[in-house]
């Protein structure tokens, strides 16, 4: 009797924390939640009522008020194209090697620490570097290409992991099937397991762009933080006052953002801040949203009975 | 003398454990051999060996021979990618290509430098009749693979294999993930396929070796125990540990 | 035995390409290794050019390793110039801290909340949106402080709002999801029959979680704890909006500080390359990096631990 009383107690107990801590969990998790809303919608409140079609074209003004983001939405997008050209085929083939050639062993383990030191160096380093060797030692000085190089830095262990993973995880079989029709390894990964891989390469790769695209540390001193007089009709890339000449200064939209707030003049900084940043996160969004359904979208098209080549 | 393809005191290693145990073993024209015995003795390991897909899994290596038209195929310096061009292999779970089943098929020939667009119409057709699919695909080739069933998708990868013309089939428990009608149809295939090249098949259906095959291999922890016409082997086996598990698996 | 290739007469025959397959695998090992020398040669490079910069303070212009690392006073352009760190390093320490204090039990909970309470709407709700918190550019988190807890905490709490309680409740948002997914990883990873055994012994799902799910994950839960810790130690951009950048130890959460990244962000522009103000900036860095390399060896040894 008494140990069953004892049993009785203790188990009341039991379920008496057990309520308790679900409840603590679920209040913290909520909290995250409203955190994660309130977050978005302050940001996106702030800054849609400032955003319009001459906000998001017009050029920066220093002391008056009025500026848009015009030329640094421009050099921010132009930028991503830029690194991504130089990233991923060096990611490819880096995720390629560790995937399907590096033979387990000493160099493939120094291999993954450096990719993962690699991905872990604070991005303010990267900048550094860039603006040591690519700024001034190659002699680029502040350019969108030591920007794009810079960001490659940055952006190439991701996009090895990425491409490493995706090769990964195409099925064994198909690899096989390749070798027992007398195909090279290199025509295997390339025409058998590259379509195989492609729908989470694409996914990956969307939002690794979405990374590149807000970072602003490793582009204050390689991109550099102005952008001189664009003329938006001339489009040789040759031309210094063209906007595609990778050879000149361009400030982003995340340096902007980071200029505006930390040594902004014009009155309406504050407003300028709220509406890049919105038009930054609603990029992101996009971003997210595009990696999630090109992927699933190229999956299906892969895998559907539809017609295909 | 050597056999046209046969192996000879082949073995195989995973590290430090011998999986194969000097086999010699050939494999006559116009034959379906069928390999068999329980699990984990070794007759995949042995089929995978025969075109060289061990070389794949790390820490696995082989001595011995493997006779194919006077050329050692176990030997270091022989070209394996053009050894596997002329041994098909076909697996227990259908693995088409993410690609159309026209490409499927057309792949492996255009690979080999066959570009001629009516050249690969043909090998496609002439290989899916072979397979004994066409009538059921030849609408529908633009569409993907992994549209078909399991049972077309297994007649595709063998028709796959026989695009590129080999001169031996390797089938890996081909039928076993497959319904009963399927299966029928494969075994139907592959008696109707030994016409043209030799076959080695892995399985472990009895009343599926006795139907298909000529030659019965038993393998056990490694070792070939017995090796004679299926009839034979099926029949009055030489040792009991071969005529125990026949039966068994009947039983 | 003769070991004999194909002849060529049988390579004919068969219309095999002789040496096709030769070269493309020749092709695809040189390229997939001139990447990987690539991003060796840059790793490489990296810790080179940080080191020597940074060692250059104190063998080319004489500055001691004391004062750097414990001197408490940063003037690098007084008329006596003083490079003092410390309050830099300690300022990096405490809002890095502090942070992981913070953003760990939110991250947990949202972990557990995600995979032991409710799977369905954690995964499909939850996960999205903490991978979207992610991606969330730093600059914009800045923006938020700066706009929206700055003024809270000046209103609320006392001060100015700006100060290491900012810069650490900005980095403890930031860090949030890589702890969270990390966490939530390791959590979903464990074989079903665990929890199931627990269970059927009668043990509610608290003592279950308590007892048997969380000892056996926490080396992946201090992994995400450090990973997060590494981040918030490297950022940059954020904490300088925040923090208020004067180069003095606070007595108080509610006061102005700086990190090494903030000095580094607003030096770097206005030092010449070369100089002593600026090889102390590298200095800087070189700390920031070998704080990485300590921070990867941690993970690392949690890893070994989580193996065992």
């Amino acid at each position: 009797m008494t140990t069953k009383t004892v049993n009785t107690k203790a188990r009341t107990r039991a379920r008496n924390a057990d309520k308790i801590a679900t409840v603590i969990i679920v209040a913290l998790a909520l909290s995250i939640v409203v955190i994660l809303i309130g977050l978005l919608g302050f940001i996106l409140f702030r800054g849609l009522g400032h955003i319009s079609w001459d906000f998001l074209t017009s050029k920066p003004q220093t002391i008056r008020e009025g500026g848009g983001i015009g030329p640094p939405l421009f050099n921010s997008l132009y930028l991503l194209v830029l690194t991504m050209i130089i990233t991923i085929p060096l990611g490819l083939g880096g995720g390629i090697y560790m995937s399907e050639y590096a033979k387990p062993g000493k160099i493939t383990g120094f291999i993954r620490l450096v990719v993962e030191v690699l991905s872990s160096f604070p991005s303010i380093v990267i900048g550094l570097f860039g603006l040591l060797v690519f700024v001034n030692t190659m002699g680029m000085g502040f350019s969108l290409l030591a920007g794009a190089l810079a960001l490659t830095i940055f952006n190439l262990p991701l996009m090895v992991r990425i491409t490493e993973q995706a090769f990964a995880s195409v099925p064994r079989e198909q690899k096989e099937a390749g070798l027992a029709l007398g195909l090279s390894k290199w025509k295997i990964i390339t025409s058998i397991m590259l379509p195989v891989a492609i729908p989470s390469l694409v996914t990956g790769t969307i939002l690794a762009a979405g990374r590149v695209f807000g970072e602003a540390a490793a582009l204050l001193f390689t991109s550099g933080m102005t952008t001189p007089p664009l003329n938006f009709s001339d489009w040789n890339p040759l031309h210094p006052r063209s906007p595609l000449n990778p050879l000149r200064p361009a400030e982003t939209l995340a340096t902007h953002i980071w200029k505006v707030n930390s040594e902004g003049l014009a009155p309406d900084a504050i407003q300028i801040a709220a509406g890049a940043s919105a038009v930054l996160v609603i990029m992101v969004l996009i971003f997210n949203l595009l990696a999630r359904w090109g992927g699933r979208t190229l999956y299906r098209y892969m895998t559907a009975s539809k017609r295909m080549n | 003398m050597a056999m046209p393809f046969s192996t000879e005191d082949l073995s195989v290693y995973y590290g430090e454990y011998q999986a194969i145990k000097n086999i010699s073993l050939g494999f006559p024209a116009k034959t379906v051999t069928a390999l068999i015995g329980p699990s984990g003795c070794g007759k995949s390991t042995f089929l995978r060996s025969l075109n060289r897909m061990n070389d794949e899994i790390a820490g696995a290596r082989s001595t011995g021979h493997i006779w194919m038209d006077g050329i050692d195929l176990a030997s270091p310096s022989t070209d394996v990618i053009k050894l596997r061009q002329r041994i098909g292999m076909v697996w227990q779970r259908p693995n088409p290509f993410y690609k159309s089943i026209y490409e499927n098929i057309a792949f492996g020939p255009r690979y080999y430098g066959i570009k001629n667009r009516k050249k690969l119409d043909e090998i496609v057709e002439t290989s899916l009749r072979r397979a004994a699919l066409w009538d059921e695909v030849k609408d529908r080739l633009k569409e993907s693979a992994l549209s078909l069933s399991g049972g077309q998708q297994q007649r595709l990868c063998i028709a796959r294999a026989l695009s590129v013309n080999p001169q031996i089939l390797l089938l890996d428990e081909p039928a076993s993930a497959l319904d009963p009608v399927s299966t029928g149809k494969v075994e139907e295939l592959i008696s109707e396929l030994k016409s043209d090249l030799r076959i080695v098949i892995v399985t472990h259906n009895m009343q599926q070796a006795a139907r298909v095959s000529d030659y019965t291999a038993y393998f056990y922890l490694g070792n070939l125990v017995e090796h004679g016409e299926t009839n034979k082997i099926f029949t009055n086996p030489e040792k009991n540990s071969t005529q125990e598990y026949i039966m068994g698996r009947f039983g | 035995m003769e070991h004999s290739k194909v002849t060529p007469r049988e390579a004919q025959r068969r219309r095999l390409p002789l040496e096709k397959h030769r070269l493309e695998d020749w092709i695809g090992k040189i390229y997939t290794s001139v990447c990987v020398v690539f991003l060796i040669a840059v790793i490489v490079s990296i810790v080179y050019f940080v080191t020597s910069k940074g060692v250059a303070t104190f063998a080319v212009n004489g500055v001691s390793l004391t004062e750097f690392f414990f001197g408490t006073h940063w003037a690098p352009d007084a008329a006596e110039p003083s490079f003092g760190a410390l309050p830099a390093i300690s300022g990096s320490f405490m809002v890095t801290l502090l942070a992981a204090l913070i953003a760990s039990p939110l991250s947990i909970a949202a972990a557990l909340f995600m995979t032991e309470i409710v799977p369905t709407f954690g995964k499909r709700i939850l996960q999205p949106a903490i991978e979207l918190l992610s991606g969330i550019p730093s600059v914009v988190y800045g923006f938020i402080g700066l706009t929206l807890i700055v003024p809270f905490l000046r209103d609320h709490v006392g001060g100015q709002g700006i100060g290491v309680g900012a810069g650490a409740l900005v980095l403890s948002i930031m860090i949030l999801p890589t702890i969270t997914s990390v966490a939530a990883d390791a959590l979903a990873s464990l074989p079903r029959g665990l929890r199931e055994a627990s269970y059927a012994l009668g043990a509610t799902r608290w003592q279950t979680i308590y007892r048997v799910v969380l000892p056996t994950v926490l080396p992946a839960l201090l992994t995400g704890i450090v990973l997060g810790m590494a981040r918030a130690f490297g950022e940059a951009l954020a904490v300088q909006m925040v923090i208020g950048n004067a180069p003095y130890i606070p007595t108080s959460l509610l006061e102005s500080a700086s990190t090494l990244t903030s000095v580094i962000t607003l030096g770097m522009g206005n030092t010449a390359m070369g100089s002593i103000q600026n090889n102390a900036l590298w200095s800087m860095a070189l700390v920031l990096m070998l704080m990485t390399f300590v921070f990867i060896l941690i993970i690392r040894l949690l890893e070994r631990r989580n193996r065992v």
